[in-house]
């Protein structure tokens, strides 16, 4: 009987509580940079221009990252005695947080795989935990390369927290695998799920703040005061960008998760005998599918479906979400190993 | 569904009374156009991805019919309505496929005029440089006053050609010499070979299910519950419309030893069944490991493990002293292999002359557990492994109802007869340790041994190979269709004035860069 090393895996479930520890450190740091980091100058400029009845805010700026910085005092950070400088040292402190967790979190899974030596995720609990830091790590690519703006690390940070968080409750104790799983397709079907998983999970972050976004300029620009959660829009980089992010990131996992169901189809022949067999967990996989092709459409079909496409990434994110909880707790099917 | 590349021009025909006789056509053509626009399919993308939810959520026929029938038991009355919307069978609704053949339709009718389109443009040269470059969204112009046009000319053509563009060169009366550029054809390719393996994908399926078939079967160790390939020796099955019974392909499999390896604390790890089989109408003498994800190839079909569980061997000696065996599986139903099951004796308590009194059959209903607990209650199994195997039989005298020729379950008890009294409950329940005796209903039962059984599933798919080298290209497709840019560039000599200008015909993010480059490079040498 394959053995489990229990020190291995002891010190594996020690790094997953660390990595959730440094990640709500890090989502703290993001939180006072968004709130009251450089931005914040440009947003108090574009809105005298709006007290000053010039219409709409200007959101003319081509670049995500920031770059420079001009005086000007935010009156709130004043009031909790934090500078902008303060602020911003939070935010370059936050992403060194997250690099950190990062790592943890990764070591985490490899341990995890070294105790019971398979791959580490043939459970729930360590599927969250991979598509978890494929996630973080697509987001610390996306900042690194300059496409999102290091204060948007707040929402990814709390996808990633809500999401471990959910996973403690799934608590699996490490162990070899079941026999349906026991098969080279895992490497291959289960991965290509992970990081697809993960990638859909850093696109649907911007997609929602591309709607926050779009109706905080709709709410300005009508003259109104927006309330929780639209005023989060101030400090959002402009539309475009988000939704160009948004493209980009679901121009990556769409195919890796076409790639997955082929994958799992081609193994569902060997281990079950047919390669589709509408299974809640293959139905779902198609019904994201179908959401996030359609998204893809959407973006093609004129300005209409463009504004749509941000709410199909959402419902998206959403079927995702359905596929792992409801499929895995809720209906039970063949895809449900070791209880979960 | 034409995804980035310009709208096709509209048939926009001036208001002028048709004659009658091309009305309808006129009509049929608007809605030709209606169905083949994006943003019909768009409508019936989501109107296929709601429909496959309630498969999701109501137990389907072709998955478990038990569970739908244990869903008709509970609801009968909205059973029966969501019957009627094929509800137990979403995926074979009229319903779900008019979805999908909508859109099919949509599909092809998009992808036709685009697959013509595409090769045309793909013989075509690139078009001449239009009139106005300085209205390109990517556009410069400048002085060169080093060399003649012919010269600039060629040297940015092996430019633009080592970025594999498509390069013409026009000379015009003027004495202007443009040079027209364009790449990125492959995005289009891309697209249509990912539509049309849909489309390869969808026939796939159809044949796999038109020429298919399956069978399902629970197979007892030892040469006594061998089976052969035929329709009667299965639990279920399905055959394809166009599949005869005859026609199955000719072998026979017994069940030599059935292995599970478990961890401590019950999960197992391992499934092994050792089979013996022979094809072609041969004595099953070839050996075969078969394990979960190690499927036995056959000519024509695969057979695969599904499942396990045991059989408790169940002597009963009736009253006249005749011994009658039961060996019907037992099926699980928890991970630690509790599992429920019958033996039945229709022939217990014949007379020695031969008379057969229906009202003294024997029956029991039985719980096996693998490892049954020391003490009362037992209602449960500690572990998967036969380490304490018990039954709990609970005995029933009447007519089991075998006699009648009406098809049931071989898992159960008759259920009509229970409760129309002619099969009635005999004393309490009462467990049996393997080896154990006991008297009851005038006879004596034993829990003699146990075996083990194996579920296996015997399937030939021919669609197979169709719907996998559709899932091939239809990901070789979408790569090039999501990555793939295609853009168009021209340049303009005249004497010494050079005018450059660049379309993006795509979404592109990096063309301005590029075409940057391109002309930096151009004023270069």
């Amino acid at each position: 009987m394959p053995d489990v090393d229990a020190t291995l895996a002891n010190t594996a479930d020690k790094l997953f509580v660390a990595t959730i520890v440094f990640y709500a450190v890090a989502m703290l740091g993001y939180a006072l940079e968004y709130a009251f980091g450089r931005k914040a100058a440009a947003v108090a400029g574009a809105r005298s221009k709006v007290l000053a009845g010039a219409g709409g805010p200007d959101h003319a700026e081509t670049s995500d990252v920031d770059d420079g910085e001009d005086g000007h005092v935010d009156e709130r950070a004043e009031r909790l005695g934090i500078t902008m400088n303060q602020a911003n040292r939070a935010g370059v402190v936050a992403l060194w947080l997250t690099w950190i967790g990062a790592a943890l979190h990764l070591s985490c899974l490899v341990l995890r795989a070294w105790s019971v030596g398979r791959v580490p995720w043939g459970n729930m609990y360590e599927f969250i935990i991979a598509v978890c830091l494929v996630g973080v790590g697509t987001w610390l690519v996306v900042v690194a390369t300059g496409l999102a703006a290091r204060r948007l690390g707040l929402f990814t940070t709390l996808v990633a927290i809500l999401l471990l968080g959910t996973a403690t409750r799934l608590y699996t104790e490490a162990a070899p695998l079941v026999p349906a799983l026991n098969s080279y397709w895992i490497a291959i079907h289960v991965t290509a799920a992970v990081l697809a998983s993960g990638i859909f999970m850093v696109g649907f972050v911007p997609a929602a703040l591309q709607i926050i976004r779009r109706r905080y300029d709709q709410v300005e620009g009508s003259g109104r005061k927006p309330r929780f959660p639209i005023t989060l829009g101030e400090r959002l980089p402009a539309v475009e960008n988000l939704e160009r992010l948004v493209f980009k990131l679901h121009v990556f996992a769409f195919p890796l998760w076409t790639f997955g169901v082929i994958a799992g189809a081609v193994w569902a022949e060997r281990a079950w005998g047919r390669y589709w067999g509408w299974d809640p967990k293959e139905i779902w996989s198609f019904i994201a599918w179908v959401v996030y092709a359609a998204y893809l459409h959407a973006r093609a079909t004129g300005p209409g479906g463009r504004k749509l496409a941000p709410w199909i990434v959402v419902l998206g994110w959403v079927t995702m979400i359905i596929n792992l909880f409801g499929v895995n707790l809720v209906v039970s099917g063949l895809h449900s190993y070791a209880g979960v | 569904m034409s995804v980035d590349v310009q709208e096709r021009p509209g048939a926009a025909s001036p208001k002028r009374k048709r004659p009658v006789w091309k009305r309808p056509l006129a009509v049929a053509r608007k809605w030709w156009g209606q169905l083949t626009s994006m943003r019909t399919a768009l409508i019936l993308l989501f109107a296929l991805a709601v429909g496959a939810i309630p498969g999701s959520i109501l137990p389907q026929r072709t998955v478990n019919v038990e569970n739908v029938n244990k869903y008709f038991a509970e609801n009968p009355g909205l059973a029966k309505f969501l019957d009627h919307l094929w509800m137990f069978d979403v995926y074979a609704a009229p319903w779900f496929a008019a979805v999908y053949g909508l859109l099919f339709i949509s599909l092809i009718g998009c992808l036709v005029p685009r697959l013509r389109e595409h090769f045309d443009a793909l013989r075509r040269r690139p078009p001449d440089a239009p009139a106005r470059l300085d209205l390109m969204p990517e556009n410069a112009s400048w002085a060169d006053d080093a060399a003649e046009g012919a010269d600039v000319v060629d040297r940015l053509r092996t430019l633009l050609r080592s970025r594999r563009y498509r390069t013409v060169v026009r000379e015009h009366a003027d004495g202007t010499v443009t040079l027209s550029a364009e790449k990125g054809y492959l995005r289009e390719t891309g697209n249509l070979v990912f539509h049309f393996a849909l489309v390869g994908l969808l026939i796939g399926v159809a044949f796999g299910a038109l020429f298919g078939w399956h069978g399902n079967r629970v197979l007892g160790e030892g040469p006594d519950n061998a089976f052969c390939n035929n329709l009667q020796q299965y639990d279920d099955y399905g055959l394809g419309p166009n599949v005869s019974p005859a026609e199955l392909p000719k072998f026979c499999i017994e069940l030599a030893s059935f292995k599970a390896d478990y961890l401590d604390n019950g999960q197992p790890i391992q499934y092994s069944a050792e089979l013996l089989y022979g094809e072609g109408g041969g004595m099953p003498d070839e050996t075969f490991h078969l394990e979960v994800n190690e499927p036995l190839r056959l000519d024509g079909n695969n057979v695969y493990l599904l499942g396990h569980g045991y059989v408790p061997i169940i002597e009963f000696t009736d009253q006249y002293g005749n011994v009658q065996t039961s060996n019907t599986p037992f099926l699980a139903m928890n991970p630690s292999m509790l599992s429920e099951g019958v033996a039945i004796f229709p022939d217990a308590n014949i007379t020695p002359d031969g008379v057969r009194d229906k009202t003294k059959q024997v029956a029991f209903e039985g719980m096996f557990m693998p490892t049954a607990p020391e003490e009362p209650p037992y209602t449960s199994s500690l572990f998967p492994e036969p380490n304490n195997p018990a039954v709990m039989l609970f005995p029933y005298v009447g007519d089991t109802g075998l006699d009648r020729g009406k098809p049931g379950s071989v898992y159960a008890l008759d259920r009509q007869q229970v409760a129309s009294g002619a099969l009635q409950a005999e004393g309490e329940g009462f467990l049996l340790r393997m080896g154990e005796s006991k008297a009851v209903a005038g006879g004596t039962v034993t829990f003699k041994e146990l075996q083990q059984y194996a579920v296996l599933q015997t399937r030939s798919d021919p669609g197979e190979g169709i719907v996998l080298w559709s899932s091939v290209a239809l990901l070789a497709g979408l790569l090039p269709s999501l990555l793939v840019k295609r853009r168009r560039v021209w340049f303009r000599v005249k004497g010494n004035d050079v005018t450059a200008g660049g379309l993006p015909r795509t979404e592109n993010q990096t063309f301005a860069a590029e075409f940057g480059e391109l002309v930096a490079k151009a004023k270069e040498s």
